[in-house]
């Protein structure tokens, strides 16, 4: 794993550098709205796009069911700790008690859901995720104790004092935000240096010779769902904080799709791409909503879904593998630190168990 | 013994279900079949005319993906357009108009002639969808699902634009059909108009095994499922093949969307929710065979009827979870699906 200071590697460690430090003094120099609205959203969705972008990279597997996993987070801690809400059960836990008991359980569920997708791979992973993910919504819609359509409200007031209240004070939940989307990237950089994401990315490229080297492919696919789906609970927790509402139209078929076009649009090969693809998401989301798309007609979903077509036809790898091509000359995949999730690739049926 | 766990728990998980709903479903709606034998022959209906509808659907999707490794994730969205261009076409040729058409004035053409269009026109969008973005990605089915996936967004999006804001709207069954038959058990009387979608399901698939099993198109698409590369190293234009199954499998979509429009109505929302039934169906039968199909609808519509009917009063909207269970009972012990093929 050790690489020289390649001028890739200096330009790269440079502009995330520049881009911390900008962001680390963004509220002084931003607006509210960019700071509570456009940077927040971008770092709590870069952060459940990273657990989609760290299986796909360093697992080989495509997950839909992060949004889902996401959701359950956020559901779980407006249950817990809102006291007089409209809807959920109210239980009124201390808050900080409140964000473990939904990180648990959204992780203990990942867990389950990992080892029911586990043993299969590429397309049918991504179809069981999908169903995974769409049953998550139906059942937040129609289980009118724990959710219903109306959702949750008021959970912002329910928030420990370090996150307060967001809309008098922005700038606390945005450094919240942004200090667990960093650590969020450095525990996953850490985690593919272990032995555990060394297997994970031999699994990824060779399941078959690694299980014949005796490890357990779906036990240690599961494990890495897991951890994912502890990510994504992190960002599901920033979301009940920061939208101070949790309803199911958060988690819907078009969430699912719209963490998955964050995670293409960034690049599915690289962990930056998580932030890179949400804040190109945010913007465009914010910015050209009111674009006249020519002869269709139609409105955010037509356009998005376009780039997000052109994306997957042009540049599989996304923005970060298109900012790897420049590198390589112009090659699909050359440079390590590679990646390459093998959107190619065709897999078998199940792996042998 | 890890053969034998697997099945004592399904067997344990149908022996209880089977004695709940017989015995001892005391508090709910209908109490234990026993004791109210014609809502439970009704539920038993209203669950295998359902799976029929799923079956129509599924079938396509599971057509497509045995051939070619493509799922088509626009499988939901060509339902509900299939529902709404029917709705169209039924306002524009039946005599009587107004927002929803009164089954008197509708006869069998009436109905016939939308759906067939229906059927037809997501038939024909299917293929060139698969010529122009599908074709040239052959092999590559993760970049395969995500054009799908992206091609979903914007269907959905513009059937909103284009149809109606995406309300909901139902196509009217022809008068002849909708009315309630005797049946001449416990004194029920049943819908015409679901019989009938349970007989155009039966033609469905007895006309899909005909087409499979029986002729040399079918022959060539089953050697296409099991082998790929060797179908087209013997010299067979598996290309052709390609595009009279994706032709065939979106019309079977656009054709559950008429049905399903007529039956329960077209609305923004169905598309997920049958992207859904199709995942669930291909998932627990087994992907890539007419019999798979048929058994993960069968299943999952049972399942999916009874838990909504059967569960203990006011936990009824709990029947999602019954949903996921089967999903995970099957999974975790048959991960191929039930009677699919190990790969």
């Amino acid at each position: 794993m050790t690489k020289g200071w390649t001028a890739k590697r200096i330009v790269e460690r440079c502009v995330g550098v520049v881009v911390l430090v900008f962001v680390a003094i963004g509220p002084a120099a931003l607006t509210d709205y960019w700071v509570s609205s456009i940077l927040t959203q971008t770092f709590l969705l870069g952060i459940a796009a990273a657990s989609l972008i760290f299986l796909s990279a360093y697992g080989g597997m495509i997950s839909l069911a992060q949004t889902a996993i996401f959701g359950i987070a956020g559901f779980a801690l407006a249950n817990l700790v809102t006291t007089d809400a409209t809807g959920g059960q109210n239980l009124g836990w201390n808050p900080w008690l409140g964000v473990a008991g939904a990180i648990v359980i959204a992780t203990a569920i990942a867990l389950v859901f990992g080892a029911l997708a586990s043993r299969s791979l590429g397309i049918y992973f991504l179809m069981i995720t999908l169903a995974l993910g769409v049953i998550g919504f139906y059942f937040f819609l129609q289980v009118d104790k724990l959710s219903g359509r109306a959702g949750i409200p008021t959970i912002r007031a329910h928030a420990p004092s370090i996150v307060g209240d967001t809309s008098a004070a922005p700038e606390r939940l945005y450094y919240v935000a942004l200090v667990l989307a960093f650590a969020v990237y450095v525990v996953i950089r850490y985690v593919v240096r272990t032995p555990f994401g060394i297997a994970l990315q031999g699994i990824r490229d060779e399941p078959v010779r690694m299980a014949s080297l005796g490890y357990n492919v779906p036990v240690h696919r599961m494990l890495a769902f897991g951890l994912a789906g502890f990510f994504a609970s992190l960002g599901g927790v920033l979301y009940a904080w920061w939208n101070d509402l949790m309803d199911p139209a958060a988690i819907d078929l078009n969430a699912i799709v719209s963490l998955l076009v964050v995670a293409v649009i960034g690049g599915l090969g690289r962990i930056e791409g998580a932030w890179l693809g949400a804040f190109a998401f945010i913007l465009i989301n914010n910015y050209v909503r009111d674009i006249e798309v020519p002869v269709l007609g139609g409105s955010f979903p037509t356009v998005i879904g376009f780039i997000f077509l052109a994306i997957v036809l042009v540049s599989p790898d996304g923005l970060m593998g298109l900012w790897d091509r420049v590198w390589s000359g112009g090659r699909r995949r050359g440079d390590p630190p590679e990646v390459a999730v093998d959107v190619q690739r065709s897999a078998p049926e199940a792996s042998p168990s | 013994m890890t053969r034998l766990l697997p099945r004592l728990i399904a067997f344990a998980a149908i022996a209880f279900a089977l004695i709940w709903v017989l015995f001892a479903a005391r508090n709910t709606n209908f109490g234990p079949a026993i004791d109210d034998p014609k809502n439970f022959f009704i539920t038993l209906l209203n669950g295998l005319t359902f799976a029929g509808l799923l079956f129509i659907v599924a079938s396509g999707f599971a057509l497509i993906f045995g051939l070619m490794r493509v799922i088509n994730m626009a499988q939901g969205v060509f339902f509900l357009l299939g529902g709404y261009i029917a709705y169209d076409m039924q306002q524009k040729i039946a005599e009587g108009g107004g927002f929803t058409l009164l089954p008197a004035d509708v006869n069998a053409w009436e109905w016939l002639i939308p759906a067939l269009v229906a059927t037809l026109s997501i038939g024909v969008f299917g293929l060139g969808v698969q010529q122009l973005l599908l074709r040239w990605n052959q092999g590559q089915d993760l970049r395969q699902a995500l054009i799908t996936i992206a091609l979903s967004v914007i269907l959905a999006d513009q059937v909103i634009e284009h149809f109606h804001g995406g309300l909901g709207r139902s196509v009217t069954w022809p008068g002849s059909i909708e009315k309630f038959v005797d049946l001449h058990v416990f004194g029920i009387q049943y819908s015409l108009a679901r019989l009938t979608v349970l007989a155009l399901s039966l033609l469905v698939g007895a006309l899909l095994w005909l087409w499979l099993y029986r002729t040399r198109t079918g022959m060539v698409i089953r050697a296409g499922v099991d082998d790929r590369q060797m179908t087209s190293a013997l010299g067979i234009n598996i290309q052709r093949t390609f595009a009279i199954a994706f032709f065939v499998g979106s019309a079977l979509a656009g054709f559950g969307g008429a049905v399903g429009a007529t039956q329960a109505g077209a609305a923004t929302g169905a598309d997920g929710q049958w992207l859904l039934n199709s995942l669930v169906v291909v998932i627990i039968g087994g992907l890539g065979s007419l019999l798979g199909a048929a058994v993960g609808s069968l299943l999952y519509g049972l399942v999916f009827t009874f838990a909504a009917v059967y569960l203990p009063s006011g936990y009824t909207n709990y029947a999602i979870v019954f949903t996921f269970a089967l999903l995970a009972l099957v999974l975790a012990f048959r991960p191929q699906g039930l009677v699919g093929r190990p790969g």
